[in-house]
């Protein structure tokens, strides 16, 4: 059950415990607490402290030096006029919405193709899985920079066709695309994942299906999509949330600047801009905050839009 | 078997893949067109997987040709060899590279020791210890798997700059004694709840408390969702340069991914070859834990991704 499946058995009501379950709930209590102490001091020290503490900047001018100043809403205000926020955030919803569903497609196409007993199964499950351990580096993101930089791999495979190639990375109308390439291209991890659920639907269904004369198109359709769309849907989820916060790619791609004409300037690189190089802690926070809003926003819209596709066979 | 981290890799034998169902005699022509069927698809296949190694492999290969033969081949034929750029890009920045390798590898040992620790006895907790409170727990601990970092980072850099910790390793390192990495928390509770609880009860009718059934049995059974946890914490710790940045300004102490974003910054000297050569070099170690803890790479993403 993945971490989303979870929230649908929490939601279930716990039953009355019997006087011996009270005593066993006692003392096991007593040994969480012990087992429990690492966790709860990070949960209330790195995460929880530093979430109100946020809050609270977000409401404030800092810039680190001297104590934080309460400005009321100014920093909402100033979202609002402010233009390179409005740019950031246009950047990052293409990005979102481009890149999530482009890779997911291409991951389920591939699970389906490996699924069905291929030869050599593991030997392309590897190599297509090792781009989304790498991808992630800074060392395939300058590799990015050069595959598709003005004199890049790229220009130099196209002049082949004496096609006249560009400076994919250093024009601001096909920046952005090259990040979009480089997501696609981590594909492997939503693919065993897919893989993996794929093994999970009854043989003997498909092995009906046929009998009765069910295309393969026909199956694919009413009986593994179906059946593989809460995993569709844990992708589609995490995929959203991870790529709201991409920030190397594009902090590379473009030099930290998120350059050409803020093309790459991905909400984080801004937010990292404002809080780290501006030292605007106060404005940075805000930011933060709105970026925590938008993502529970989405994976908000996600979970309501799931029942009418999600299918749970329980 | 219960364990459910095993599920993924090894195609369970009682159930035959349909493609080797034996054809029947009298169908040759449909046997002719599924072997056409499949030669297509390992043709598709292996387009893909060219396509998606391409990359590398030209990066491979202009590490070691002419700084003027990168941009003007797309070709993985090197003609010139140059091994030169290795030593260069070695001692192309402030220090040699060894010394951000070697600061690497701190933060990823002091991180991967600390999820094993504190994520384990979390987990132990959550999935065998009938507290009060555990669910809202356990919704806490969910909740903040999907966290974003930013709403932390800034109060996080003011605490640990008044503690004095900016550019010490400490902001990456401390959390993760804390189990602020969630997601192995989850992980790990996956796997304890895969293992038979007869074992444990068996051990308290026996007079073993939570620590040593932790200690004891629960530790070395879970061997498979550490390992994964320590290899994941491995290329996670050593991909990230978020954190990273924004600690560690000083260059005695830089990482490996921020010592490689200044070789962007020093690109007047336009060592392509050096810098490709370190990228290289940066890719090995997450490379070599690829190739030998991949069974519980595949392992550990499957099991999350269960409905």
């Amino acid at each position: 059950m993945s971490a989303l499946g979870e929230f649908r058995t929490l939601r279930r009501p716990a039953g009355r415990l019997s006087a011996a379950e009270k005593r066993e709930q006692t003392r096991d209590t007593k040994a969480a607490a012990v087992f429990l102490t690492p966790w709860l001091l990070g949960l209330f020290g790195i995460t929880i402290g530093p979430m109100i503490a946020s809050l609270y900047l977000a409401f404030t001018d800092y810039n680190l030096l001297q104590d934080p100043k309460f400005t009321g809403l100014d920093n909402i205000r100033r979202m609002f006029t402010d233009d390179r926020l409005a740019h950031s955030l246009q950047v990052t919803f293409t990005y979102v919405i481009v890149s999530v569903p482009l890779q997911l497609a291409l991951a389920l196409a591939l699970a389906l193709l490996l699924d069905r007993g291929v030869r050599g199964l593991s030997l392309y499950r590897s190599v297509l899985y090792l781009p989304s351990l790498l991808g992630a580096s800074v060392a395939i993101a300058v590799l990015w920079r050069l595959v598709f930089g003005a004199e890049g791999l790229v220009n130099a495979f196209l002049s082949l066709f004496g096609v006249e190639g560009r400076g994919w990375v250093s024009e601001p109308d096909t920046a952005l695309g090259t990040l979009i390439i480089l997501h696609v291209w981590t594909f492997g991890a939503p693919m065993v994942i897919f893989l993996a659920g794929l093994r999970q639907i009854p043989r003997e269904l498909y092995e009906a299906a046929s009998t009765e004369g069910a295309s393969r198109i026909r199956q694919l359709f009413s009986i593994t999509l179906p059946l593989l769309s809460p995993i569709i849907f844990f992708n589609l989820v995490l995929g959203i949330i991870g790529s709201f916060q991409s920030f190397t790619q594009a902090y590379i791609v473009s030099g930290g600047t998120g350059g050409p004409s803020d093309s790459t300037l991905f909400f984080s690189l801004y937010l990292y801009q404002e809080g780290f190089t501006s030292f605007r802690m106060g404005y940075a926070s805000a930011l933060a905050w709105l970026l925590l809003i938008i993502i529970g926003a989405f994976t908000a819209l996600n979970f309501w839009a799931s029942r009418f596709w999600v299918f749970y066979n329980d | 078997m219960t364990d459910a981290l095993a599920t993924l890799p090894h195609r369970d034998p009682a159930r035959p893949a349909r493609d080797q169902a034996a054809p029947a005699p009298g169908r040759r022509r449909n046997s002719a067109r599924r072997r056409f069927a499949s030669i297509v698809k390992h043709a598709c296949l292996i387009a893909v997987c060219l396509l998606m190694l391409y990359p590398l492999l030209w990066m491979v290969a202009s590490s070691i040709r002419p700084n003027d033969d990168i941009f003007t081949s797309s070709g993985l034929f090197v003609d010139t060899f140059d091994f030169d750029h290795y030593p260069t890009g070695w001692d192309a920045l402030a220090y040699p590279f060894s010394t951000y390798l070697l600061n690497s590898f701190l933060v990823v040992l002091g991180s991967v020791v600390g999820n094993l620790i504190s994520c384990s006895m979390a987990a132990y907790a959550f999935a065998r210890l009938q507290f009060r409170a555990r669910r809202l727990a356990f919704a806490a601990m969910l909740i903040t798997i999907m966290l974003p970092i930013h709403v932390l980072i800034i109060p996080q850099y003011v605490v640990y700059a008044q503690l004095g910790w900016i550019n010490t390793y400490l902001p990456l390192i401390v959390p993760k004694f804390l189990a602020t990495d969630a997601f192995f928390v989850f992980l790990m509770v996956q796997f304890i709840r895969g293992i038979p609880r007869e074992l444990d009860e068996a051990a308290r009718i026996d007079g073993a408390g939570h620590a040593r059934i932790y200690a004891q049995i629960m530790l070395p059974l879970m061997i498979p969702a550490l390992a994964t946890t320590a290899i994941f914490t491995f290329i996670w710790t050593w991909n990230d340069f978020f954190t990273q940045l924004i600690f560690i300004t000083k260059p005695d102490l830089y990482t490996v991914p921020v010592a490689l974003r200044s070789f962007i910054d020093a690109q007047s000297t336009s060592d392509y070859g050096g810098m490709f050569a370190m990228s290289i070099v940066s890719l090995v170690p997450v490379f070599l834990v690829f190739l030998f803890g991949q069974r519980f790479l595949l392992r550990g993403i499957a099991t999350t991704g269960g409905k």
